[in-house]
Order: C-alpha cells, then sequence, then structure tokens
C-alpha cells in the first residue's frame, strides 16, 4: 500500500491507459474471435474499472475499510448473480408435468 | 481513535482541529474526510447491487435470445458508442485532476477542470439523446415505436430485439439519469468553489463528488461492450 499522494503524472499514465484500453475494445471488435470477443470484451472492461477504481477512485490510496465496503458490494452482486442464473439454468434438469 | 486516520496520506492535514470546515462531531479534518469517503463508499455499494439488477436481467435474457440480442446490438450505432466511451474517459480524467487541484488548494484550477468535466458530460448527453431520437426514426422504441420486421435488424427474431431494446433504453436510461444527477453535482460544487466556499480543508465534498462521477464512467465502461459489441461488429 503506497502512502504517496497520486501525482499528475500518475493520472497522465492512468488516462493514456484506458485510452489505450478503450481503442483496443473497439479494435477488436472487428476481428472474429468467436466466443472470445465477449471474454476479451469483458476482460479488457475489468481491467479499465481497476485502473479507475485504484487510481482515480484512488482505492490503491485508502484505507482497508473503505477495500472493505467495496468488495463486499462486489460479493453481494456475485450472489445475487450465482443464484439467478443456479435457478433458472437449472430448471431444465427436472421435468415437471407442465401445462 | 485518529489512528487510522492519521495514516492517510489524501487527508487534509491532522493539525488543523480549529478550521472553520471542520463539523463538531468530528475530532479532526483527517477524521471528516474519512468518515465523508466511507460514507460515499457505502452509498456506491448499494449503486452497484442497484445496477447489478439490471445487468444479472441481462445476462440471463441474452443467454436465452443470444442471436435476438446480437441482432439488436448491430442495430446500434458502435461509432456513436465508441465516442461516448473516449469522452466519458476523458472526463474521468479532468474529475481526478480536479480532486487534485482541490487537494493542493488550487481554486482557478478547480473551477476550469469541473467546468471541462460538465462540458464532457454534456457532450455525452448529447450524444446520447441523438442516438436516441436516431432509434426513434428507425422505429427501434419498444411498446411506443416498433416495428419487428426491419432491415436493421437483420433476420433476429422481433420479440427477442424488442427485448434487448428495452434492456438498452432501461440501462442506457439509468445511467443518463446518473450522468444528469452528476452534472448537477458538479454545478453545485462549481459555484461553492466560485464563492470560496471549498478549501484545502474541506475539498472531500469534492473528493465524493468525483467518487460518483468515476462510478458512473465505470458503469458505461461494462455497458459499451455489452450493449454495443455482442457478437463482435465484423459481419
Amino acid at each position: 500500500m503506497s502512502k504517496e499522494i497520486p501525482s499528475v503524472r500518475t493520472y497522465a499514465l492512468v488516462f493514456v491507459a484506458l485510452l489505450l484500453l478503450a481503442s483496443l475494445t473497439t479494435g477488436v471488435a472487428y476481428i472474429d474471435l468467436g466466443p472470445f470477443n465477449t471474454v476479451v470484451a469483458l476482460a479488457i472492461a475489468f481491467i479499465k474499472m481497476c485502473l479507475v477504481g485504484l487510481f482515480f477512485m484512488e482505492l490503491l490510496y485508502s484505507r482497508g475499510l473503505t477495500r472493505i465496503v467495496v468488495l463486499a458490494g462486489f460479493f453481494w452482486l456475485a450472489l445475487m448473480v450465482s443464484f439467478t442464473l443456479a435457478d433458472v439454468f437449472s430448471r431444465p434438469w427436472i421435468k415437471t408435468p407442465g401445462p | 481513535m485518529s489512528e487510522s486516520a492519521a495514516t492517510n496520506p489524501l487527508a487534509p492535514p491532522s493539525a488543523h482541529r480549529t478550521s472553520p470546515a471542520l463539523h463538531h462531531q468530528f475530532e479532526e479534518l483527517a477524521q471528516q474526510y474519512d468518515a465523508s469517503t466511507f460514507g460515499m463508499w457505502v452509498f456506491l455499494a448499494t449503486e452497484i447491487l442497484f445496477f447489478g439488477g439490471l445487468f444479472t436481467a441481462y445476462i440471463m435474457y441474452r443467454s436465452m435470445y443470444y442471436s435476438g440480442f446480437a441482432a439488436g446490438s448491430h442495430g446500434l450505432e458502435g461509432d456513436f458508442g465508441a465516442a461516448m466511451t473516449f469522452i466519458l474517459l476523458a472526463s474521468s480524467f479532468t474529475m481526478a485532476m480536479s480532486v487534485h487541484a482541490a487537494r493542493e488548494g488550487k481554486r482557478v484550477t478547480l473551477i476550469i477542470l469541473l467546468l471541462v468535466t460538465i462540458f464532457l458530460g454534456l457532450v455525452f448527453l448529447a450524444i446520447k439523446f441523438t442516438e436516441y431520437s436516431h432509434k426513434w426514426h428507425e422505429h427501434m422504441v419498444p411498446g411506443l415505436n416498433f416495428h419487428p420486421s426491419l432491415k436493421a435488424l437483420r433476420g433476429g427474431p422481433g420479440t427477442a430485439v424488442e427485448l434487448f431494446m428495452c434492456f438498452y433504453f432501461f440501462m442506457t436510461g439509468l445511467h443518463a439519469l446518473h450522468m444528469i444527477i452528476g452534472i448537477g453535482l458538479l454545478s453545485v460544487m462549481t459555484i461553492l468553489t466560485w464563492r470560496g466556499k471549498i478549501k484545502r480543508d474541506n475539498y472531500d465534498k469534492i473528493e465524493v463528488s468525483g467518487l460518483y462521477w468515476h462510478f458512473v464512467d465505470i458503469i458505461w465502461i461494462y455497458l459499451f461492450p455489452l450493449l454495443y459489441l455482442i457478437g463482435g461488429r465484423y459481419k
């Protein structure tokens, strides 16, 4: 955990990286990668989110308590998504006499 | 009490115990700063779940009606989506620079950077509503103005495309609403800074506004590939 205050140089470098990643997302969409188009697009989005969160939102410099709140938010999101999908996609497993 | 706060390099100097910016319930400015940012992050955690409901439903229906979602996605204008992504990333950069200027107590720089951020947000909204008007003229607004037999849909099943457009309008609409709130928030901050109410001691107001703005940017970072780039654009 860094104790330095983020500098203008850091912000500028992160911004350039974000622009490059955004260009990459747009560029990759024009290449046929099959199902990996979505995987690559989401991976790039995740990296962009981490850059914004760690540097622009200063999570790299913030306290442990703040980070716990962020992780809790994503943990509950993971619960919501996984339980919902587990319900929907396991429905065909049991054959019920339908109408 | 102030042990953890004192280690925060971003907080205002702890020595200012008599600052007029210090509210009476806090011992020192660093503690006040920590409470502000912590509160904002708790709110943002609820916002993750607020948008998360839509994202969950999106994942579910996209896996059920993939061809319709891909056809609907190809009916959107990818160049608009990319342009909005770049503009929003630029606004996040100027927002981060605003917080930096506020932390160093540079009033004029802060006002200029806030105005640039607001301007970029307005450009984003302008493109968004241009896009909405295109969708209206292309008869792709579900419920109000939708023709399932359009060439733009490229053979995707009409009802599934309509479902995709519902997600498109709800997700981008909710995002645009957050943008409008963010622009209002930054306008208030600009006025407060203009009047000299924002100082080095209470720059946490700018800090939490920035957190909100960056959060809205992160939502768009996901909306862009999920709405505009389904199945690629190579066809």
